[in-house]
């Protein structure tokens, strides 16, 4: 398709306390039906909204963690965290959700879309995207 | 007098948090609620700092808050208490006054 372009969201923000981790999300999945080419960064306090095991009963808000692991159905299997920010956090790669998507080049086999990287990797793919979009 | 001191904010997000800690004197209390919840954990680039104040303070921890970030108590500092809503009311009587660091 033409005037495909490397879209870039960058996600800095814990969830719940504040709007932007489920803004992000809601226009991830508006942008999803534009076939572009989407990557997800989920740095600093944005590595906490891809921690498993959320339960929002509680707190009366809606759990919308359950929607990351649909991007694989979007297309969307470029999902990069960064290794400092996990660190800092005490997390690992075991405390946040599984995410797979399946491969139709390759039988449908899923695929991790989970990517650690460290900042200078994502320096990187920042500087590579041709649309960066900041929440 | 005692104090209670809330706070709101991520630590490695805001300076809330650090501002707290050093405005606080022995035997007062600081609750961590919404996303101030994950300064409860250790193994962080924040642990130190709470658990050097611990030494003086008590730190609480809302329940609900942590659950919906899953955030498990085993990931928290040790000596950290989780309480819940009724616990959160119980200690803005218990104590005198009440600030929130926002």
């Amino acid at each position: 398709m033409a005037d495909v372009k490397k879209f870039l969201y960058v996600n800095r923000k814990a969830p719940y306390g504040t709007i932007y981790a489920w803004e992000s999300l809601e226009v991830v999945l508006i942008g999803a039906a534009f076939d572009q080419d989407v990557a997800l960064a989920f740095i600093d306090d944005g590595v906490y909204q891809l921690v498993k095991g959320q339960d929002t009963k509680e707190i009366g808000m809606k759990n919308f963690s359950p929607t990351y692991s649909a991007l694989g159905d979007y297309d969307i299997n470029k999902i990069y965290v960064e290794k400092e920010s996990l660190e800092a956090r005490g997390l690992t790669i075991d405390d946040l959700q599984h995410l797979v998507w399946e491969d139709e080049d390759d039988d449908w086999a899923e695929k991790d879309s989970i990517k650690i990287v460290t900042a200078s990797e994502m320096a990187e793919i920042m500087d590579q995207s041709e649309v960066v979009l900041s929440f | 007098m005692s104090m209670l001191h809330i706070v709101n904010k991520s630590a490695l997000d805001r300076n809330s948090l650090e501002a707290c800690v050093n405005h606080t004197i022995k035997g007062a209390t600081i609750l961590m609620i919404e996303d101030a919840v994950y300064s409860a954990m250790k193994n962080t680039a924040s642990s130190s700092m709470v658990e050097g104040a611990m030494k003086d303070v008590s730190v609480a921890v809302l329940g609900p808050d942590l659950k919906a970030r899953g955030i498990s108590e085993e990931k928290l500092i040790d000596g950290v208490t989780v309480v819940d809503y009724a616990g959160f009311v119980e200690l803005t009587t218990k104590n005198d006054t009440v600030q929130s660091w926002l």
